[in-house]
């Protein structure tokens, strides 16, 4: 259980969607995560700079967010490693396979009202709504 | 360059956000999935701001004709529905959904929690690499640059 904070969610989202509007605005591209990613496997001649430099940004973002002052925030996660090797592989893959991730679909695509990111935002909820509740309440119970 | 500074400068305020709405701590993003149990719905309002903010960008890129720094928009134009989306998303949703992290927070969390989020990071990457050796259709290989 975790404490409702709309605000906090609210104002993190509005950046999420800054940064989003922003590279599409400036560079040109969609702020897809796994597809920023996955262009770099293998980087194109001409086409990793800016790629590297945005995942770099995301890299140092917690030690830029402590230098101006705020505390790093709270995380907790409970996984063993085997899970974590499963979950990666499902999220990358089918990040892939998808042609987009949380980013790429729900946020930049469902804001330009493209219906491939509706349908594929509504099938990764609900599947994940769905094995969080299997884990926590059908074999965790 | 300057496409270079703005990509790293838009990577941290991207980066901001997650660690400011929590998108980026998995106990909160679990909570958020879990919809049937102690449902905490914090992250709709990241989901929602967001979305509202990337919408007016797409409007004035759209309105602008092209982007400030580059030539051209690129944009996904694809429209059709077909079963790679809906395996993916599908595949990606179950991965999601087992621990809560998705690949932005990922990257985010390195430095957070070196050691889980690294063999979490080295996994998604191996299953990236792994999508290469799905056969691509015609289509799908030259839409596949443009996609999201």
């Amino acid at each position: 259980m975790t404490a409702f904070t709309p605000l906090s969610a609210l104002a993190g989202g509005l950046m999420i969607g800054a940064a989003a509007a922003l590279l599409l605005l400036l560079n040109g591209r969609i702020a897809g995560i796994s597809g920023i990613l996955g262009g770099l496997l293998p980087p194109q001649a001409g086409d990793a700079a800016w790629r590297v430099a945005f995942v770099a940004g995301l890299l140092l973002a917690p030690v830029a967010y402590a230098a101006l002052g705020h505390a790093t925030p709270a995380v907790s996660l409970e996984a063993s490693t085997p899970l974590l090797v499963v979950s990666g592989l499902l999220v990358g893959f089918g990040a892939r396979l998808g042609s987009g991730c949380t980013s790429g679909h729900g946020v930049c695509g469902i804001g330009r009202g493209s219906r491939r990111s509706l349908v594929a935002t509504a099938i990764f909820m609900a599947v994940a709504v769905a094995t969080v509740f299997v884990t926590r309440h059908v074999l965790g119970a | 360059m300057a496409r270079i500074l703005s990509a790293f400068a838009i990577g941290l305020l991207f980066g901001f956000g997650l660690l400011a709405s929590q998108m980026a701590n998995p106990a909160k993003v679990l909570a958020f999935l879990d919809v049937f149990g102690a449902w905490d719905p914090s992250l709709a309002f990241v989901m929602g701001g967001a979305v509202i903010v990337s919408s007016l960008g797409y409007l004035a890129a759209r309105r602008l004709g092209h982007a400030v720094l580059a030539p051209k928009l690129d944009i996904p134009s694809r429209r059709d529905i077909d079963p790679r989306l809906v395996a993916g998303a599908a595949l990606f949703g179950l991965g999601w959904g087992l621990v809560g992290i998705c690949p932005g927070p990922a990257l985010t969390l390195l430095s957070i929690l070196p050691r889980e989020a690294s063999i979490f990071v080295a996994s998604m990457l191996v299953g990236m690499a792994l999508f290469r050796l799905v056969p691509q259709s015609g289509v799908a290989s030259t839409l596949r640059e443009a996609d999201a």
